[in-house]
């Protein structure tokens, strides 16, 4: 195991703990629970194709789903954001060939950084609330929810940003 | 053939994607019709251990309003049982004569774990599985009111689908009245549930109390539900009945599990005279 790995597994076992144990207690205004966890999916260095995110992080949401009764809806989403981040970032940055040795989403500027995060954490929580409800009808409370719950976890991973840096 | 062989080879990236989203969702397919989910539920080994851990810091913090809702139940008990001793003080019976009596319902008492009301579908762990006797399709109920049907067993936990579920009705009736209705709940707010099909004919007002009907075997009859809040007439029709639960769903300890031990005897008879 190099230090790459290790600290991968850490961080997996850590963000499961952190969002079973502490997270979806929060119930800020009676329903909101922010989803931290996909902070593995920003932390995770970015290579041009990698078959061990795309594992990890079905994983990563299918542990949250174990604990949380939630079938597979946070495994389906974690998944699919862990498939497009690599495109969304090429939007982002707005190249289309991206330089993988030196690429690391702590050397973006702050604007680039956190629309790349605030896109996937979007699509995440979209997925996540719309597979719960699975309805059309629901569609504003879905909307509603996603919106709300995006806020509280940008300000986490913001958070969790400035204090632990990456080496 | 070698064009399809490339192809996979190119896109084996995406492909391994697709599988995993496939798997991720038939799993939440599953989770949504109330009997399949038996692969990904928090009543096994790992996570049901871990909730336990967690659970014995909560259960400090909930004591306090676990008693006074247990001395509550006490002081109801020993009323009830006042008022038998005088009623039968006429009679004096010296040998109490246990074939008299026929047990119908026998119950198990259980501590949750894990108690989820902010979903759509809510889940609630119980610390007592199949080796305490425990069956999926059993009722759930505390001194206050219903609380849920057990869904998943395993060896030592039960997962519990509460009454805060948008797929799952229960039969419920007026305590006033015998007109039945159907309870149900619109996931809003984890305070009230709605009350559905109920018919015009039943004359009702905000406050009156909602009881379990026993049309099903999984509740007995007359366990208390909650008050009604408000409702709506529309085109005479009962529209938006809101009822408010006597649980608070959000704040639960112990639980106690009925048994129908009449159950099979019951839905053997009604498939019997299915097939006639």
């Amino acid at each position: 195991m190099n230090r790459e790995s290790i600290n991968a597994t850490i961080l997996f076992i850590g963000l499961v703990l952190l969002q079973i144990i502490v997270l979806n207690n929060i119930n800020f205004l009676g329903y909101i629970n922010p989803f931290l966890y996909i902070l593995f999916i920003f932390y995770y260095p970015l290579k041009k194709i990698d078959y061990n995110i795309i594992l990890l992080s079905f994983f990563l949401g299918l542990a949250i789903d174990y604990f949380s009764n939630t079938g597979g809806i946070n495994a389906a989403a974690t998944l699919f954001i862990a498939f497009v981040r690599i495109p969304v970032l090429k939007v982002v940055i707005g190249k289309r060939e991206l330089d993988y040795s030196s690429l690391s989403i702590d050397k973006l500027p702050f604007g680039r950084k956190y629309t790349y995060i605030l896109t996937l954490t979007l699509i995440h929580h979209f997925i996540v609330f719309g597979l719960e409800y699975f309805k059309w009808s629901s569609f504003g409370i879905i909307l509603l929810k996603t919106l709300l719950t995006t806020v509280f976890t940008m300000i986490l991973v913001m958070i969790s940003f400035t204090f632990v840096s990456r080496k | 053939m070698q064009q399809i062989l490339s192809f996979f080879l190119k896109n084996k990236h995406f492909l391994l994607f697709l599988l995993l989203q496939l798997i991720a969702i038939i799993f939440t397919i599953q989770s949504h019709s109330f009997h399949r989910s038996k692969f990904i539920n928090s009543a096994n080994f790992i996570t049901g251990g871990i909730y336990n851990k967690i659970n014995n810091v909560k259960e400090f913090i909930l004591l306090k309003k676990e008693n006074v809702r247990l001395a509550q139940e006490n002081v109801e008990l020993k009323n009830l049982l006042n008022l038998k001793g005088v009623s039968d003080s006429a009679i004096v019976k010296s040998v109490i004569d246990t074939t008299n009596y026929y047990q119908k319902y026998d119950y198990i008492a259980a501590k949750i774990i894990n108690n989820d009301f902010r979903k759509s579908n809510n889940y609630l762990t119980l610390n007592k599985g199949t080796s305490n006797g425990i069956k999926s399709d059993l009722g759930v109920v505390n001194s206050k009111g219903i609380v849920g049907i057990t869904k998943s067993t395993s060896n030592n936990y039960t997962t519990v689908l509460s009454v805060l579920n948008v797929n799952y009705q229960i039969n419920v009736r007026l305590v006033s009245s015998d007109h039945f209705g159907s309870l149900s709940w619109d996931s809003k707010d984890y305070r009230t549930v709605q009350l559905l099909y109920l018919p015009i004919q039943a004359s009702i007002k905000i406050g009156d109390t909602i009881i379990t009907g026993g049309r099903s075997t999984i509740f007995p009859e007359g366990i208390p539900v909650g008050t009604i809040k408000s409702f709506n007439t529309n085109n005479n029709n009962y529209e938006n009945i809101n009822v408010t639960l006597f649980n608070d769903m959000s704040a639960l300890s112990y639980v106690e599990i009925i048994d129908n031990l009449d159950k099979k005897e019951i839905k053997n008879l009604e498939e019997k005279s299915s097939h006639e």
